[in-house]
């Protein structure tokens, strides 16, 4: 196998965290707002390592995939759109759910398969929804939410709403043929659409380099589609921050969609089954350097936005409320038996043959 | 009472439904320009515009899934399969899709979507184009599945499946799109799940839908001749199923012939005969008899193609075993 690096992925280095700043083009953001943003980013891996710990318990079943190192994506997409902008993405959904900003409890209650879960116990970890904050759930099909998205903003279109949807998938959805054909549609019909690819260069465990005909270049797949594409760095907040707010402002402008590619990286397994032996101890490490928590708190600390004792303080309370959120999942009650038979159909209450 | 094509009363449905909610809109392969492949949708771009009558690219999954996202987020579409042949692309996403949303979310998004077009047979369109799918769709919790034989029905339970807040798999027939009959005028609406007495007898039941509704009608003509008066019940909807009605049929005539244009492993007649020996064991003179098409892709030949599909003849011939006349 080899190793991925930073080098051969066509990235220049990191600048200096007091260099590393906003592009001139996008809106810089507000002290608070990205304090804000890094509590967000404390509290996604907290969650995730909460998580981890109950699955390791049996209080969490199933499948159950950890979003730990990609957590920038979702931190700067989240900061790029607003509650009425849409988000629908894969199976890896509880950070991005949070980064949304649904409770904590209601997505840790529904790893426990709870009946205060967000899909009162019936979803499970690739299923998350909330109407309140626009987020649309979870798909455990590879690609399937790919032409959601692209329906979502049909809708946007259809209704002359200012606002987008941002269709998250990985980078194996993108050799599945939806993926082709949402991305054709969205681009014939203008739609305001943000495809957002977080390449983390590994389906399950097949490198990226074995499936794709166009190596690990994803974003290059939008040319053949017309298509505006960005390739960022997606274990950077700011960079991901911009490429999507770049994207949006095209977007409610009425000049269609855009595929964006980010590199990032987990740094656990696929899910909580996969001991990751397809991967160098040296590639980890090397990507676990540029931890993205730590690239962002470099910046702020550099900018005297956030000292040391502030991201510590920041880190605990993330924890604590991880921590919270699991007690609330362990006292919440299961769901009841009779719930099993609603939500089938919307009045009938499932009982239809 | 005025006639209309069967393509006419959908398209009338489409259209009523359309004036009445914008949250409505029709799109599939060639229904805008091109008036439909079929033509039921003739007219409906010059009335509503391209924003809601759209042509999409050949890409079934895709334009599937599309809908469904946008039902999920507030518009009623209805999706056009040119036929249900095609409709298998987009499986996945009707399937894990349009039926899950609801449940997986725990009662969050509903999916208010109609995928509609013809199945089942034309004449001579070789194995990939003769299909009558419905097992496919009424095996999934989670969708309605709505079978039409006449035109009035047609145009009755598309207004109710357009209104309906679930995802309804809607099933037409090229054959019959040219097939007349009386539409009552103004507001037609048949709620979903309520059978239809087509012939009213005592002596046998036919079950049958779509269009193999005719092929009963036709054998019943025949048996009428012979002495026999066959009761003949058109579910239209497949699922939920009007059991209660083929249930009380059944208790009148003591026999029952379940005709259907799909295979007939695990077919829908195999779920009626289930269910009708549960309800109604103490009721039945004879085993319940199954008319399907036979297990074999479809051949091209007109003669094999006969031979494949259920004839007025095989349901004469089952009806006479149900009665013992042989």
């Amino acid at each position: 196998m080899v190793a991925v690096t930073r080098d051969n992925l066509g990235f220049p280095p990191l600048a200096a965290p007091a260099d590393d700043w906003f592009a001139p083009d996008v809106p810089e953001l507000s002290p608070e707002k990205l304090r804000e943003i890094h509590y967000q980013l404390c509290l996604m891996r907290r969650f995730e390592e909460e998580a981890g710990k109950a699955y390791g318990k049996g209080k969490i079943s199933g499948f159950c995939h950890l979003y730990i190192g990609q957590e920038a994506v979702a931190a700067g997409a989240a900061a790029a759109t607003d509650r009425d902008d849409y988000w629908i993405t894969a199976y890896r959904d509880h950070a991005q759910a949070i980064a949304k900003g649904m409770s904590p409890n209601a997505v840790m209650a529904e790893l426990f398969g709870k009946a205060t879960g967000c899909s009162r116990g019936k979803g499970g970890s690739m299923h998350m929804f909330d109407k309140d904050v626009n987020f649309l759930g979870g798909d455990g099909i590879v690609g399937g939410q790919i032409p959601l998205g692209a329906g979502v903003g049909f809708k946007i279109r259809y209704r002359k709403e200012e606002r987008v949807c941002v269709t998250f998938f990985g980078d194996a959805a993108a050799n599945q043929g939806v993926f082709h054909e949402a991305l054709n549609m969205a681009e014939v019909w203008d739609l305001p659409v943000i495809f957002f690819c977080e390449n983390n260069l590994y389906g399950m465990g097949t490198a990226i380099s074995r499936t794709s005909a166009t190596g690990t270049s994803l974003a290059d797949r939008a040319k053949g589609y017309d298509m505006a594409s960005d390739r960022v760095d997606g274990q950077h907040v700011l960079r991901v921050y911009e490429a999507v707010h770049r994207a949006k402002m095209r977007a409610i402008e009425g000049k269609g969609p855009t595929l964006i590619e980010a590199i990032c990286y987990r740094f656990r397994g696929h899910s909580m089954s996969d001991p990751g032996t397809y991967r160098t101890r040296d590639e980890v490490d090397d990507f676990r350097d540029r931890d993205p928590i730590k690239v962002f708190r470099a910046i702020l600390e550099a900018r005297d936005i956030l000292n040391a004792a502030d991201a510590k303080a920041a880190d605990k309370k993330a924890r604590e409320e991880a921590r919270a959120s699991i007690q609330f999942a362990e006292e919440s009650p299961v769901p009841p038996l009779e719930w099993l038979y609603e939500d089938v159909l919307v009045e009938e209450g499932g009982e239809d043959a | 009472m005025r006639e209309l094509s069967l393509r006419e009363a959908l398209n009338e449905a489409m259209c009523e439904e359309m004036e009445r909610d914008d949250a409505i809109f029709l799109l599939g392969e060639e229904v805008a320009e091109y008036d439909g492949a079929y033509k039921v949708s003739k007219g409906m771009l010059d009335k509503f515009g391209p924003d809601r009558v759209v042509d999409s690219p050949i890409t079934e999954a895709g334009f599937a899934g599309l809908g469904v996202g946008a039902a999920m987020v507030g518009l009623r579409p209805i999706i056009e399969m040119m036929t249900w042949n095609f409709g298998i692309l987009a499986l996945d996403q009707i399937v894990n899709h349009a039926a899950k949303w609801l449940y997986m979310s725990g009662g969050i998004y509903n999916i208010p979507i109609v995928f509609r077009g013809p199945g089942g047979s034309a004449h001579m369109l070789g194995a990939q184009h003769s299909q009558a799918l419905d097992t496919y769709f009424v095996h999934c919790p989670g969708m309605k599945v709505v079978s039409v034989s006449t035109p009035a029905d047609a145009k009755g339970l598309l207004k109710s499946a357009i209104r309906d807040d679930n995802p309804t798999i809607f099933i037409e027939s090229e054959m019959m799109y040219s097939w007349t009959g009386e539409v009552p005028d103004g507001e037609h609406v048949i709620p979903l799940g309520v059978g239809d007495i087509k012939r009213v007898g005592s002596d046998v039941t036919i079950v049958a839908w779509n269009k193999m509704v005719k092929v009963a009608l036709d054998a019943a003509d025949i048996l009428s001749g012979m002495g026999v008066e066959a009761e003949v019940i058109d579910p239209r909807t497949l699922r939920p199923l009007d059991e209660e009605m083929i249930i009380r049929s059944v208790k009148k005539t003591n026999r029952i012939v379940v005709l259907q244009e799909g295979w007939t492993y695990c077919g829908v007649a195999a779920e009626i005969a289930t269910r009708v020996q549960a309800e109604a064991f103490d009721w039945l003179d004879a085993p319940v008899e199954r008319v399907t098409s036979i297990d074999v892709p479809m051949p091209y030949a007109e003669n094999l193609e006969d031979e494949v599909i259920p004839s007025p003849d095989k349901v004469v011939k089952a009806v006479r075993r149900v009665c013992y006349m042989d």
